[in-house]
């Protein structure tokens, strides 16, 4: 699979402070790669050498396999987290402005702007200045200018802050549709959920490092635990509990459920999970068995904190 | 390239079409030629009404000479015995001019007095001083037995020729013409500094605030942006400018038709003489004027206030630019903006008092040269300068363009930085790290 994005030992140091040490980084063609990290770690300084709006002390970003020039602006969509527009330019004259910085040409950029404001149903907005418009309504004009040129590579910094619900899942759907049509994208957030449910690609930056990198599944099979929780209804709770302990740590635990059943998280360790399954079949009616996937929220967490 | 086409275009249309600029452009002319209208009405109101002063010249000498006009009204008030002239004077008139009666006229040389509450004006004292003197003049002259008429005509208005060493030959009043004409580019170039620099300052601030700068830069280069603002507040200012002269010419023609505003009235001379002074003198001078000013080098000094303008007005304004780039507000930039401002302001000075009395001294010389007071010092020098003197005008121009080029790289720096920082306002040891970044 070849890489739309390569960061090949990237350093970036702002006098005595570094800011990226030695981060490399490979995004393949396809792919919704979610950028994560604490505040501070180096993410924004990373989209921004990729942005070439500055440049890394030593390393090098390859896009397309070729090393980063200034030719390459056009390829790329940035949404940074700091954003908005110029507030008293009319909307129209403004998207035509930033779209033609792009790159675009002016029929170009006003035959796609058209396209996009039927879309989103906002072609009256065409005449009206920024600061005319809520902040929601600014955020789509944004997003429609970061889309325009119909990059290769989209980078959105935090792309839901300042959505309401529906809009935010409008733009998540666009998002999807994009990336199905091959728009490669890296997804800088710390909204986890949208990242499980977005990405198929993460990498974790902790102070000015990189730590984890790999497809969602992979990470979550690095650090799996082999952690079920169970539910069981049964008479015979010392009975079972002695079983149990017997091979396997035994931890109480919640979820919700409709029964008065016992809720144990057990780690089955090397043991495989069928034989879990037969000690408990043996003592009553088991109502939930299910493998505790470590959400991203959790190896986030604990990757951060170690 | 392209790219900062549109960025320059930008930023014109933004500017021009913003409503403070459109009402700036074309109220302050209108503001300017109102207030000349309405201080020229009032002071001719003031005229109107004119000071009201007695004459007591029991003798006969002098009040004949003494006739009303729009300023003084004179009343004579010889009848009255002196007391009551005195004392009716101090109630109903502004003043009394009391010619004692003498036994040889010659004698009021030191005996004419003025007698009132608030002390004249220096234009009445001159007025009444001459008018004794030509009477006593022409009493002494008839006592001489010389005819007036004659010695009138005898009189020779001889004119001083000046030439330089040189061999070309120098004229009268040129000076003054240099100094304003100098002073006139120099104090422009200063004046559109200040505002420009300004205005490219705060359109940085502005994209700062709004959070817009860093999709653009993801777009062009830093440096791009900032000559594109530089470039594009400069044409629409050179525009507003251009504007101001046109507003300005037609409505001080309008002002100077219609309300018959004499602009420069010479209160000594009465108006016949006046008129007659005026078109033998103001003839002779105006023909002198325009044979002064074809003299110039007109040709250098156009070309020079191209060079200087945009030489000084690209090394301040980068600066500007900078500084919009390093702080988040308006009130933040106070502190930078201090050491752009004091060259410019010495500059001003420099030309205005050490250029006029010696334009090639030491001080205006070195002052000329510096790059950042040259703009101003250097184009007041330049009506003066001489052959030997074109050293100094290449050095300060090669000097300019070096230094302008040399600042802008170093104000580049720290915009790329600035424009992404927010916070906290910085130092300017901070502003010095920002150039390793």
């Amino acid at each position: 699979m070849n890489n739309i994005l390569e960061v090949n030992n990237v350093v970036k140091k702002y006098g005595d402070y570094t800011a990226l040490n030695n981060v490399s980084l490979a995004v393949p063609s396809g792919s919704i790669y979610g950028l994560l990290g604490p505040n501070g770690a180096g993410k924004t300084t990373l989209i921004r050498i990729i942005n070439q709006i500055t440049m890394p002390d030593s390393g090098k970003v390859l896009l397309d396999g070729k090393v980063l020039n200034p030719n390459h602006i056009q390829y790329i969509g940035y949404l940074p987290e700091e954003r908005g527009l110029y507030k008293t330019m009319k909307v129209g004259e403004q998207c035509l402005y930033l779209a033609q910085l792009k790159g675009l040409s002016h029929q170009e950029a006003k035959k796609q702007l058209q396209f996009w404001f039927e879309k989103f149903g906002i072609q009256e907005w065409w005449n009206k200045k920024i600061q005319e418009l809520s902040k929601g309504m600014a955020q789509k004009i944004q997003f429609v200018v970061t889309v325009l040129h119909q990059p290769k590579l989209l980078i959105l910094d935090e792309p839901f802050s300042g959505f309401d619900p529906v809009n935010a899942n409008l733009i998540k759907d666009e998002i999807i549709e994009l990336n199905k049509k091959g728009t490669s994208i890296i997804f800088s957030t710390h909204r986890m959920e949208s990242v499980e449910e977005m990405c198929n690609h993460i990498a974790l930056i902790h102070k000015s490092n990189k730590l984890i990198e790999g497809k969602l599944n992979d990470v979550k099979q690095q650090y799996r635990s082999n952690t079920f929780q169970i539910g069981i209804l049964t008479n015979n709770i010392e009975g079972l509990m002695y079983q149990l302990t017997q091979k396997f740590e035994v931890n109480p635990t919640h979820f919700k459920s409709l029964n008065e059943d016992i809720k144990l998280e057990i780690n089955v360790g090397n043991h495989s999970s069928n034989e879990l399954l037969s000690i408990l079949t043996n003592f009553g009616q088991v109502t939930h068995f299910v493998e505790k996937i470590p959400s991203v929220n959790d190896i986030f967490i604990q990757t951060v904190s170690q | 390239m392209n790219k900062l086409f549109l960025i320059l275009k930008r930023e014109f249309i933004a500017k021009v079409r913003n409503k403070s600029f459109i009402v700036m452009t074309f109220l302050s002319p209108m503001l300017f030629v109102g207030i000349a209208v309405l201080v020229g009405y009032l002071s001719s109101m003031n005229k109107d009404k004119a000071t009201e002063i007695a004459i007591h010249d029991e003798g006969g000498y002098v009040k004949s000479t003494f006739k009303n006009n729009k300023d003084y009204h004179y009343t004579d008030i010889s009848a009255m015995p002196f007391d009551i002239a005195k004392d009716s004077a101090s109630k109903n008139y502004e003043g009394l001019l009391y010619i004692p009666k003498v036994d040889s006229i010659q004698s009021l040389k030191d005996k004419v007095e003025y007698i009132s509450e608030n002390s004249a004006s220096i234009n009445f004292i001159g007025q009444v001083e001459e008018k004794v003197d030509s009477v006593l003049t022409s009493d002494r002259l008839k006592n001489l037995g010389l005819d007036e008429q004659m010695i009138v005509g005898a009189k020779v208005n001889s004119n001083l020729k000046l030439s330089k060493f040189s061999g070309g030959e120098s004229l009268k009043g040129l000076n003054e013409i240099k100094i304003a004409i100098g002073g006139f580019m120099g104090y422009l170039i200063m004046m559109f500094i200040v505002i420009y620099g300004n205005f490219v300052m705060r359109s940085v601030i502005e994209e700062k605030t709004n959070r817009i700068i860093e999709i653009i830069i993801s777009s062009v280069k830093p440096f791009q942006l900032m000559m594109g603002k530089i470039i594009g507040n400069s044409l629409a200012g050179i525009l507003q400018f251009l504007i101001w002269i046109i507003v300005g010419l037609l409505l001080a023609f309008v002002a100077q038709t219609f309300f018959g505003l004499q602009l420069s009235s010479n209160a000594s001379m009465s108006p016949e003489m006046m008129q007659a002074a005026e078109q033998s003198a103001g003839m002779l001078k105006l023909q002198s004027y325009i044979t002064e000013i074809v003299n110039l080098p007109l040709g250098l000094m156009l070309f020079c206030f191209v060079i200087y303008f945009i030489g000084g007005y690209f090394l301040y304004s980068s600066l500007y630019a900078a500084i919009g780039a390093a702080v988040d507000s308006e009130t933040d930039s106070q502190q930078f903006l201090l050491p752009i401002i004091m060259p410019l302001i010495l500059g001003v000075y420099i030309g205005f008092f050490t250029v006029i009395n010696d334009p090639h001294g030491t001080v205006a010389t070195v002052f000329s040269i510096i790059p950042l007071t040259s703009p101003i010092v250097m184009l007041m020098r330049i009506p003066f300068l001489e052959p030997q003197h074109y050293w100094q005008l290449i050095l300060s121009i090669v000097l300019l363009f070096g230094s302008f080029i040399f600042v802008v790289w170093f104000a580049a720096k720290i915009y790329r930085v600035g424009i992404l920082m927010y916070g906290k306002k910085p130092t300017w040891k901070e502003l010095f790290k920002w150039m390793k970044y």
